[in-house]
């Protein structure tokens, strides 16, 4: 009963991901009206002549300090866990 | 197990170059692909040489942990600095007050392609050292603890 439950569980949920991948459309995206205003206006707005690193540092300057912020939690974890312990 | 003289001695030469190339990388991040993160990398990969081609024991003469840590720590807290000084101004978070006229980086950039001028960005420099300070401190970190568990036969 159980096993019968979760193959039918099982074919509904590829069933629903394959409705959701075949209703994607793939390649050729739409020009959003951001990607011209990044290339015209960060020379003058950041000062940098770098876009990426304009839109790194300045424009999506969050996402930068998330990534900091994980980069540093992951050296605090790995020194947590392979530190070397006081009995041996 | 001991690497021979040859790793040695190109581990040696090397070192000094891989340094300079990280710190160009860095230093260079508003103007030339590349920027903080890849910088801070490179300088890493440069610690695991002489990680690498040295005993553990001999090569944390040089790469200590505890300043490997403290810049680290470091690299964050000057990032993050770096983003609230903004606000002591009144502007923003993150707001780049030094980009047009600052003291430091402040040069006006030329507007379309043309050669680059290492004195402009404002905050974004200041941001990729920092980032490759922590870059390094954290990579280096993670890999003195991967490390420390090899078992070497002196």
């Amino acid at each position: 009963m159980r096993r019968n439950l979760s193959i039918i569980i099982t074919i509904l949920m590829v069933g629903m991901l394959g409705v959701i991948v075949t209703g994607l459309t793939f390649g050729d995206p739409g020009e959003h009206p951001m990607d011209r205003y990044f290339i015209e206006n960060s020379q003058i707005e950041s000062g940098a002549n770098n876009v990426v690193a304009a839109v790194l540092f300045d424009y999506r300057g969050f996402d930068t300090l998330g990534e900091a912020a994980v980069l540093f939690t992951a050296a605090l974890g790995v020194s947590l866990v392979l530190r070397k312990r006081r009995d041996d | 197990m001991q690497m021979s003289s040859i790793v040695k001695t190109t581990a040696d030469v090397l070192f000094p170059f891989i340094l300079i190339y990280g710190f160009y990388i860095i230093i260079h991040g508003h103007l030339t692909p590349g920027g903080g993160f890849q910088g801070g990398a490179i300088l890493a990969s440069g610690v695991l040489l002489l990680l690498l081609a040295y005993k553990y024991a001999e090569s944390t003469n040089v790469v200590r942990q505890v300043v490997m840590k403290s810049l680290e720590s470091t690299g964050l807290l000057l990032f993050i600095i770096a983003a609230l000084s903004a606000m002591m101004l009144g502007a923003g978070f993150f707001f780049n007050w030094l980009s047009p006229g600052g003291i430091l980086f402040g040069d006006i950039v030329a507007y379309g392609s043309g050669t680059a001028n290492l004195n402009t960005g404002g905050l974004i420099p200041i941001m990729n050292i920092a980032v490759g300070i922590e870059v390094v401190g954290a990579i280096s970190v993670i890999l003195l603890a991967l490390l420390s568990g090899i078992k070497e036969k002196i």
